[in-house]
């Protein structure tokens, strides 16, 4: 049963995974990291971490992926001209994604092959342990994610600003911001 | 019948080339973008699958929730990232009409 779920999921998530590197329109590559992501977070059910499943689903496919679309449609970015040349360095990338996924592939199954993921105790998938993890040892640099997030918001606000051309300080101030 | 970690682990290699071809291959600069996320995605599975082997080897439950808090950090940051990057690309968009990385070679050697 837990294999036959692994396996569904597992199979979904690495096809829309090719289907958004492939596919030549970016809002159906967006729709397909969406697929994606939401069968990693089913696995990270199954492995015992709902409550990062939950964050992944909304900070993820909520916030990050809509920004995305909102993005491309605000770009108007449509479908990727087909390649004027270098079809050998197609090919070079393809070459060494697979020879790295391989060797990487390779690496990790013999390693914990013996290893299966048994009964687990119900303290784990708790939030609370989590929360009490993430709240005292780790509490200084969740603060200063909490900075990296704010000056993130401004730096974008202000990368995304039309400039007004000369510099002189314009009418409608701030109201225009790019998002 | 019960998964082995091994096979999460396979997972997310397999994740993180795909993710590696797009991002090599792709010359939509947004799409790069995407294969991007989709990488960091695949090394949160990894890390997920590590933060139980450890809960399952007998370590402090502090200690195996580490993987996890982790993940949590890689998130907030592929927030703050994507914001600051799209911005970055409507900037660009505004200045050259593309974001094609190939035509972006300004500062091409």
């Amino acid at each position: 049963m837990e294999l036959a779920v692994f396996s569904v999921f597992a199979l979904l998530a690495v096809v829309s995974a090719a289907v958004v590197v492939l596919h030549r329109n970016p809002v159906y590559s967006v729709m397909s990291l969406v697929v994606t992501l939401i069968s990693l977070a089913a696995l990270f059910v199954m492995l015992g971490a709902p409550l990062i499943a939950a964050l992944l689903v909304l900070v993820y496919t909520g916030a990050i992926l809509v920004l995305f679309l909102f993005v491309i449609m605000l770009l108007n970015v449509g479908r990727e001209e087909p390649a004027t040349g270098g079809a050998a360095q197609k090919w070079v990338a393809v070459a060494s994604a697979l020879m790295f996924g391989t060797i990487l592939g390779t690496l990790l199954w013999g390693r914990h092959f013996g290893l299966a993921s048994g009964p687990l105790d119900a303290e784990y998938a708790r939030p609370l342990p989590l929360a009490r993890v993430l709240l005292s040892e780790y509490l200084l640099p969740f603060e200063m994610v909490g900075l990296l997030l704010l000056a993130a918001v401004i730096a974008a606000t202000v990368l995304a600003r039309r400039s007004e051309p000369g510099g002189e300080p314009d009418g409608g101030g701030t109201a225009e911001g790019g998002r | 019948m019960s998964v082995p970690v091994a096979g999460y682990f396979v997972l997310a290699a397999a994740l993180f080339a795909i993710g590696t071809l797009g991002a090599l291959t792709r010359r939509n600069g947004i799409t790069i973008f995407l294969s991007i996320e989709l990488m960091l995605s695949s090394v949160n599975l990894a890390l997920i699958a590590y933060s139980r082997v450890l809960a399952e080897a007998g370590y402090a439950l502090e200690a195996a929730l580490r993987g996890q808090v982790i993940v949590f950090f890689v998130i907030a940051i592929a927030a703050a990232e994507a914001a600051v990057g799209l911005a970055l690309f409507i900037a660009i968009y505004r200045n050259r009409q593309t974001i094609d990385v190939n035509r972006l070679n300004l500062m091409r050697w």
